[in-house]
């Protein structure tokens, strides 16, 4: 017997540490990589309370962000490409066009 | 006590190779401790019942999706990035905020009533369960998913194909031809 509060803290552990990349990398697939980290912490909480409640839908829904974060994963490295190939950088700090 | 034992395990490794993702500085070294937690996570998932995500944790994330991000790592040959500094004002609002939600999140947690638990295998969530679930009462959204897949492949090739083959520069034949049919309208 786990607490649900364990799996809850080990997810929001992971969402932070996603977050924390987020803004502290540069490169712009790390911060790619920490998007997908935020992802599975909250597939985790998904999970846990799926077994919680004795929800299958729980389950489901996890599902459905797999696909939507492999759907992005698609686009996004499309873009990052796309960036490079135009840019030759692959800093955010540098791809400031739209900056003021 | 098996069950808190395995959890602890794959907990550890959950975090530590979160926290190896930020400290590496080589994007490819992020995608391998990435690697690391999401197999960790599989195992989370595995003891909380959910066979199939499971599964498809390993197989989609773990798999496909890793290694379409380490191709494009390979690809663009990332090199070793530098970290920002971050401005002052990030660093004053940033660490007491932190430390306040932290401290809301630990003690939501910590009030929780000690008889709310996940037994082991409370849940069995096994591919056949799951796709009769999928394909009766999710089969609008699981439809709409793979409408959402199409564009999304038809977009990434859109996207990473070159420049002049996006955008076919008009031949210069076919732009005098319309240069002239433009000054026969003119006259």
């Amino acid at each position: 017997m786990v607490p649900l509060s364990y799996y809850l803290a080990l997810s929001a552990v992971l969402f932070t540490c996603g977050v924390a990349g987020f803004l502290i990398k540069r490169n712009i697939i790390s911060i790619f990589l920490c998007i997908e980290l935020m992802l599975n912490g909250v597939n985790l909480a998904f999970v846990a309370f799926a077994a919680q409640w004795h929800r299958l839908s729980g389950q489901v829904f996890v599902f459905f962000v797999m696909v939507v974060a492999a759907a992005e994963a698609a686009v996004g490295l499309a873009i990052i490409i796309s960036v490079f190939r135009t840019r030759e950088t692959l800093n955010v700090d540098q791809v400031n066009l739209l900056k003021l | 006590m098996l069950h808190l034992l395995l959890f602890l395990v794959f907990g550890a490794l959950c975090i530590g190779g979160a926290i190896n993702l930020l400290a590496q500085k080589h994007p490819i070294s992020s995608a391998l401790s990435l690697i690391v937690v999401m197999g960790a996570l599989a195992g989370e998932y595995l003891l909380l019942g959910a066979e199939f995500v499971a599964v498809i944790q390993v197989i989609i994330y773990a798999g496909a999706v890793m290694v379409l991000f380490i191709f494009v790592i390979m690809l663009l040959n990332a090199g070793v990035e530098e970290h920002t500094r971050g401005s002052r004002v990030a660093w004053l609002l940033g660490i007491p905020g932190m430390i306040a939600v932290g401290l809301m999140v630990a003690w939501v947690l910590a009030r929780n009533p000690a008889g709310i638990s996940v037994p082991l295998g409370a849940l069995y969530g096994s591919p056949k369960v799951i796709g009769r679930l999928l394909f009766r009462e999710f089969l609008l959204p699981f439809e709409v998913t793979s409408i959402l897949i199409l564009i999304a492949i038809m977009g990434a090739v859109v996207l990473a194909s070159p420049e002049h083959r996006r955008f076919p520069q008009p031949e210069p034949e076919e732009e005098r031809e319309l240069v002239a049919a433009g000054d026969r309208r003119g006259a």
